[in-house]
């Protein structure tokens, strides 16, 4: 099957990918850079745990992946709009 | 048809790796915070997205599943919805904190400044 020896290369590409965000959590001049980082590095993770459900054949993760999109998103707007306005309760 | 939907599969797969992989290596190569913003919000949303698809596929034609899996069309409906919403929020909470890397606004017609006297005049379009 081309699949079951395509997923550990894809699993591979991303854990680089996550990688390459790391670096640019940690080396990002700006508080901005930091927050897109964080940003894609949640992406990242949760197409990575789409890939493992499809290599352990299980559909317990999908609840997973979609709390980190969720809580994701929550967090980035809540990084943005802390730099935006210095406050996040107005 | 096993092996059309393997092909379509693997496609999926390496189509959906090589876009994250492209947008994370712009994320950590190019120079600028607006020039980074490209990779991510762009290709790294759409290889999530192929990835996600290759998923459905999958678990909807694995031997002895159960009716469709449409778990992954909602991650894929959320993550679609909320990627420019969050490059929006990022690009204004980078203007905010550097003001000077807002572009000029263009010039009205008639304002003191422009060039109100002679608009086709070459040298005063390049002036602005």
């Amino acid at each position: 099957m081309i699949v079951a020896t395509l997923l550990p290369f894809a699993i591979g590409a991303f854990t680089l990918a996550l990688l390459l965000n790391l670096y640019r959590l940690l080396r990002g001049p700006g508080p901005a850079d930091r927050i897109l980082a964080l940003d894609t590095m949640y992406i990242n993770s949760l197409a990575l745990l789409i890939l493992l459900g499809m290599h352990f054949g299980t559909t317990v993760l999908f609840e997973a992946a979609l709390v980190i999109a969720a809580l994701g998103f929550v967090g980035t707007v809540v990084l943005s709009k802390f730099i935006m306005r210095g406050d996040i309760v107005e | 048809m096993a092996l059309l939907l393997d092909i379509l599969l693997a496609t999926l797969l390496v189509t959906g790796a090589a876009f994250a992989l492209i947008g994370s290596w712009g994320l950590a190569k190019l120079s600028d915070f607006f020039m980074r913003l490209h990779g991510p919000t762009k290709a790294s949303t759409l290889g999530v997205g192929c990835v996600l698809i290759a998923s459905m596929l999958y678990f909807t034609f694995r031997p002895g599943a159960s009716g469709a899996s449409l778990h992954e069309l909602l991650i894929t409906l959320f993550v679609f919805l909320t990627a420019p919403i969050s490059a929006h929020l990022l690009v204004k909470a980078a203007l905010a904190l550097d003001p000077s890397a807002r572009p000029a606004p263009p010039l009205q017609r008639g304002s003191a400044c422009g060039s109100a006297a002679a608009p086709h005049d070459p040298a005063a379009r390049r002036e602005r």
